[in-house]
């Protein structure tokens, strides 16, 4: 039944093809090559339609005008005409001509003109000559470099320190050598430009706390800690990094460590501390931040600070347990891939290390000679103190900001300039502003060197009262 | 290594046209000489009485033979192999494990390394590091005195024997025209400053650090490198890390040689800008980029790029190769990029004057947007400098993040400095730079020439003081560096990470310094160790050219 069925619209098919009109059979044949057409060419795409011709192309690269490889500079910007330093900007400092009390160079136990240490830089240079002609892997150790490192461990009570070239390559290159993409790191505010480009080559999740509060990096960790319950598999990969300075560049204030040793061992993050301004100037010995708080310094997981403020020299170093700083030897970018310190840098760093080893009482004196310049300075109409009363470097901030950045640098340039004309040399911090991530408000940095006498201190403190009340009022 | 972007490289058959040309197949991709080049390059239209080049520019990377590739991975296989056992009898302690262990108050905390980072260091570094990382005790000149060391666990730790060894012929440091010299003019003024100023500066260029020294630094290199100015920075490394962010930002394009060195690399990604690799040294691939940049914009926004910043360097330090920069200058000029020009290994060591890549082919500085190089090398010093344009200049001083954050170069590095220039200038009233400049020339040549001649695969620019000696296997790196130090000769082995796995090499740095006797000495136990090993790979192909026709990857679409 169901074949005869079948047969029968066969048929029907087979008559309805002889009974169609020619125009119909010739469509349709067009329309059934047209399909085929269609399943067998490229498939369609919306470029192809849009591709330029040679002719176009080379129009498109003729009208193309780049931007200037740089904007231009107004002659009148701030940071254009540097002053210029002539002779060794040591405790008497010749600034555009004229002669000076040192008040800006981070030369903070006055070691930069030491003659022990120009003596001991002196005789390097005549065993070694200046440069180092190589990275240190390629015949660019030398056996100067080794007795620093050396040297560097013992004083800080490490088992292992290593030595870069360049001050802020020093954190700089640390932090990337550890942390990696899909890591945290916790970072203070305040932290200094080294600590910020550092982090960016990082590729890590930055995650910023309040300046010095520990609640808030507190509030930050426990979040994470919600987050890393959701997906326990991810946190047991993900590295968390704690980064704060000792002695804070852009505040003049002091971490408070123990409490961040406490939320380390709490939260399992690693702590990294940046004691460029701390290191030889805190603690009793000029161990740095931990000295002066006691704190076991293997509980800091690193510890970098550069040789450039307190021992006078060039350079930098990182220091704590060989676990941690041998790493650096293969994934520190600027130590593998940069020339090593000259010898004679590093034979001037290690004679400082001695003076400081040898005179331990410096640090009192420093400490003091900070505390009495920072009571001078308070109460200064217009100005007030940023910074602790032990930090050598510290800051004077406009009490009230005219409202534009611009002007406010301008009244504090004003304070500085007639303060040198007054044989004071100060300088404001500077920073570039479109680059920081939190942008300090601008400021004059006062530093304190032991060299500066009890007298010049008060000479400075009243001048800068003075001066101030003149521009200001 | 990779077939061309967007694979859609067509392959044409050109013809070397009547000069000595050993361009060959290496990985894949094809890198030829100028000659060949400039025949089948696309920018044959801005050349002109034949081409960009005044000089014949003869660069050769030996192809590496098939069965030497294959033993070479089958080399780092064994070694794989046997790490992974060793790692496992460490797991078990049966073997004794001597790296350093986390604390124990820390054991619970995310490892710090993830384990496989540190695989190749513990099984594969840590069997040949002695041959890294050698003290040395004496200026690093043409000879050098070595701290003698001795490993009693298998190089996880060194101890000093207090020995020294004696006057180890040098072609490892980077001393080009010989001023790393602890007597002399040089020193003799160091040494002055050195009495006068103290070594530090304790603050940035922008606050109090800037001296009258950088000052008259800065000056003398404008006139060193015929540009309006010139700043100078502490580091070289830091030179291009901080300063290639202040140049672009997001919105620009880097285009940035394949090669180019970590500090270049650093600097690109830290600048938030795009960055699209081309091959090395290959101006198709540069081509091709810089006309689908234009052409297409941004990706996404299709918005027009602010600018094109191309980064190359004079030298390649590893490769040993020369950028090919009449050709780079003419497509920038074609394309309007800008040019970022990283001369740290060329200053001073090339061109008849030692003013570098620019003066070797004779071009015009103007043409270079920004000269980069370092005062490391051929200066004997530290440090490093932009030279260009006044406005260029001026922004820096003002963005630059060396200048508001980093402490300014120590003041007897700066005389160091000052002193070697003016004597490669002639200024000192002696004849003294220029004889090294061409005593460099001299043994860079001669040196190069006997070494091909024995029958080693040497890479790179027959004018390079860079000289790659390829080794490939990797039990050669350690033998190599081991037998050449038990023949009084200091060398530099380099392996993965820095260059491709296969790839590994020595490098031999020549110098001014260096007398012909070093030289013959040196080659003579090159040779003797070559024979030993079994490093003579080179089959010298250098068929005539004249009717060889090879294949050339083109990244070109259209002919036009």
């Amino acid at each position: 039944m169901a074949t005869a069925t079948e047969q029968w619209v066969l048929v029907e098919m087979v008559q309805a093809l002889y009974e169609a009109p020619a125009y119909h059979l010739i469509l349709e044949g067009i329309l059934i090559l047209w399909i085929i057409r269609l399943l067998f060419s490229k498939t369609y795409k919306l470029q192809e339609r849009s591709d330029l011709t040679v002719k176009e192309k080379e129009e498109l690269i003729e009208e193309w005008q780049p931007e200037p490889l740089v904007p231009p500079v107004p002659k009148d910007h701030p940071a254009l005409n540097y002053n210029i330093v002539s002779g060794p900007p040591s405790h008497k400092i010749v600034v555009n001509g004229k002669e000076c009390i040192n008040f800006a160079s981070f030369n903070f136990l006055g070691l930069l003109d030491n003659p022990r240490v120009k003596a001991a830089a002196l005789a390097s240079l005549k065993k070694y000559g200046v440069g180092t002609c190589g990275p240190r892997g390629f015949y660019g150790t030398f056996d100067v470099h080794l007795d620093l490192e050396d040297r560097l461990a013992k004083f800080m009570k490490t088992e292992e320190a290593i030595i870069y070239s360049y001050g802020f390559a020093t954190i700089a290159s640390a932090i990337p050598a550890y942390s990696k993409r899909g890591d945290i790191v916790f970072v203070d505010r305040a932290a200094c430009f080294a600590i910020q480009k550092g982090l960016q080559a990082s590729r890590s999740d930055i995650k910023l706390f309040k300046h010095n509060d520990m609640a808030d990096l507190e509030r930050l960790l426990k979040e994470q800690e919600i987050e890393d319950q959701k997906n326990p598999r991810k946190a047991r990969v993900t590295r968390r990094f704690i980064v704060v300075e000792g002695l804070y560049m852009n505040t003049g204030t002091i971490c408070p460590l123990p409490e961040l040793v406490k939320l380390k061992y709490k939260y399992k993050a690693r702590i990294f501390l940046e004691e460029s301004l701390s290191f030889g100037v805190l603690g009793e010995h000029g161990g740095g931040v931990t000295e002066h708080y006691g704190i076991n310094i293997d509980d800091i997981d690193l510890i970098s600070a550069n040789m450039e403020n307190a021992l006078a020299s060039i350079g930098g170093f990182c220091c704590g347990r060989s676990f941690v700083i041998d790493h650096q030897r293969l994934s520190g970018q600027g130590y593998c891939f940069s020339a090593s310190l000259p010898p004679l840098l590093a034979a001037a760093a290690i004679e400082a290390l001695n003076i400081m080893e040898e005179n331990p009482g410096i640090f009192a004196v420093l400490k003091e000679k900070c505390r009495q310049i920072h009571k001078a300075l308070q109460g200064i109409s217009g100005l007030k103190v940023v910074g602790e009363s032990l930090s050598p470097a510290f800051h004077l901030q406009l009490e009230e900001s005219t409202g534009s950045r611009e002007q406010d640098v301008r009244l504090l340039q004003e304070i500085v300039d007639q303060c040198m004309n007054r044989s004071i040399a100060l300088t404001q911090a500077r920073y570039l502003e479109k680059e920081e991530k939190c942008l300090p408000p601008p400021s004059i940095r006062v530093v304190v060197t032991v060299e500066q006498t009890a007298e010049e201190l008060e000479r400075a403190a009243s001048t800068i009262k003075e001066v101030a009340q003149a521009v200001l009022l | 290594m990779r077939p061309g972007p967007g694979g859609c490289c067509c392959r044409r058959t050109v013809r070397a046209n009547g000069c000595v040309a050993n361009g060959e197949v290496r990985n894949g991709y094809v890198r030829t000489s100028a000659a060949a080049a400039a025949a089948a390059s696309q920018i044959h239209h801005v050349t002109q009485n034949g081409g960009l080049y005044k000089r014949p520019f003869n660069e050769a990377f030996e192809e590496t033979p098939m069965l030497v590739a294959v033993l070479t991975y089958v080399g780092y296989g064994v070694l794989t192999l046997f790490g992974y056992l060793r790692d496992f009898l460490r797991h078990w302690r049966i073997e004794k494990c001597h790296h350093a262990t986390e604390r124990e108050e820390q054991k619970d905390f995310v490892s710090l390394y993830q384990d496989f980072e540190n695989f190749y260091t513990r099984n594969l570094y840590m069997r040949i590091r002695d041959n890294w990382n050698r003290p040395i005790c004496s200026v690093p000149g043409a000879r050098v005195d070595i701290m003698e060391r001795q490993s009693y666990d298998y190089n996880w730790s060194f101890k000093y024997t207090g020995n020294i060894i004696k006057g180890v012929i040098n072609m490892g440091s980077y001393n080009y025209l010989g001023f790393a010299r602890n007597t002399g003019s040089c020193q003799e003024a160091a040494a002055k400053i050195l009495e006068e100023y103290g070594v530090g500066v304790c603050s940035t260029r922008q606050e109090i650090g800037n001296l009258d020294k950088h000052e008259e630094l800065e000056e003398l290199v404008a006139r060193f490198l015929g540009v309006e100015a010139a700043m100078a920075y502490g580091m070289g490394f830091a030179t291009n890390s901080m300063n290639i962010p202040a140049l672009v930002g997001k919105g620009c394009l880097i285009l940035s040689d394949e090669l180019n060195h970590a500090s270049l690399v650093l600097g690109a990604r830290l600048s938030g800008a795009t960055i699209r690799i081309f091959k090395h040294n290959n101006m198709q691939s540069l081509e091709k980029l810089l006309k689908d940049a234009i052409v297409y914009g941004q990706p996404r926004t299709r918005r027009p790029w602010k600018k094109i910043l191309i980064l190359v360097e004079g030298i390649y330090s590893m490769e040993g190769s020369i950028v090919r920069l009449p050709e780079v200058i003419a497509l920038k000029k074609k394309y309007k990029a800008y040019l970022y020009l990283d001369e740290a290994h060329s200053i001073g060591a090339l061109g008849p004057t030692g003013r570098g890549v620019v003066d070797y082919f004779g071009l015009d500085p103007e043409d270079v947007d920004v000269m980069m190089g370092t005062f490391t090398k051929s200066f004997g010093a530290s440090g490093g400098y932009i030279g260009g344009k006044k406005e260029l200049i001026d922004y820096l001083r003002t963005h630059s993040h060396s200048a508001v954050y980093a402490t300014s170069l120590s003041p007897p590095v700066v005389e160091q400095i000052i002193t070697s220039m003016k004597c490669i200038m002639g200024q000192d009233g002696t004849s003294l730079g220029k004889e090294c400049v061409q005593q460099l020339a001299e043994n860079t040549r001669y040196f190069r020439r006997r070494l091909k001649e024995m029958g080693f695969i040497i890479y790179g620019n027959e004018d390079s003081p860079v000289v790659p000696l390829m080794l490939y296997m990797p039990a050669k790196i350690g033998a190599f560096g081991r037998e050449m130090l038990k023949r009084n000769i200091g060398v530099v082995v380099v392996g993965f990470p820095a260059t491709p796995i296969i790839e590994s090499r020595a490098r031999f740095c020549l110098s001014a310094a260096h007398t012909k006797e070093i030289l013959d000495t040196a080659l003579k136990e090159i040779d003797e160790v070559g024979d030993l090993l079994q490093l003579k790979y080179s089959r010298h192909r250098l068929v005539p050219l004249l009717d060889r026709p090879f294949d050339e990857t083109t990244y070109e679409e259209t002919e036009d």
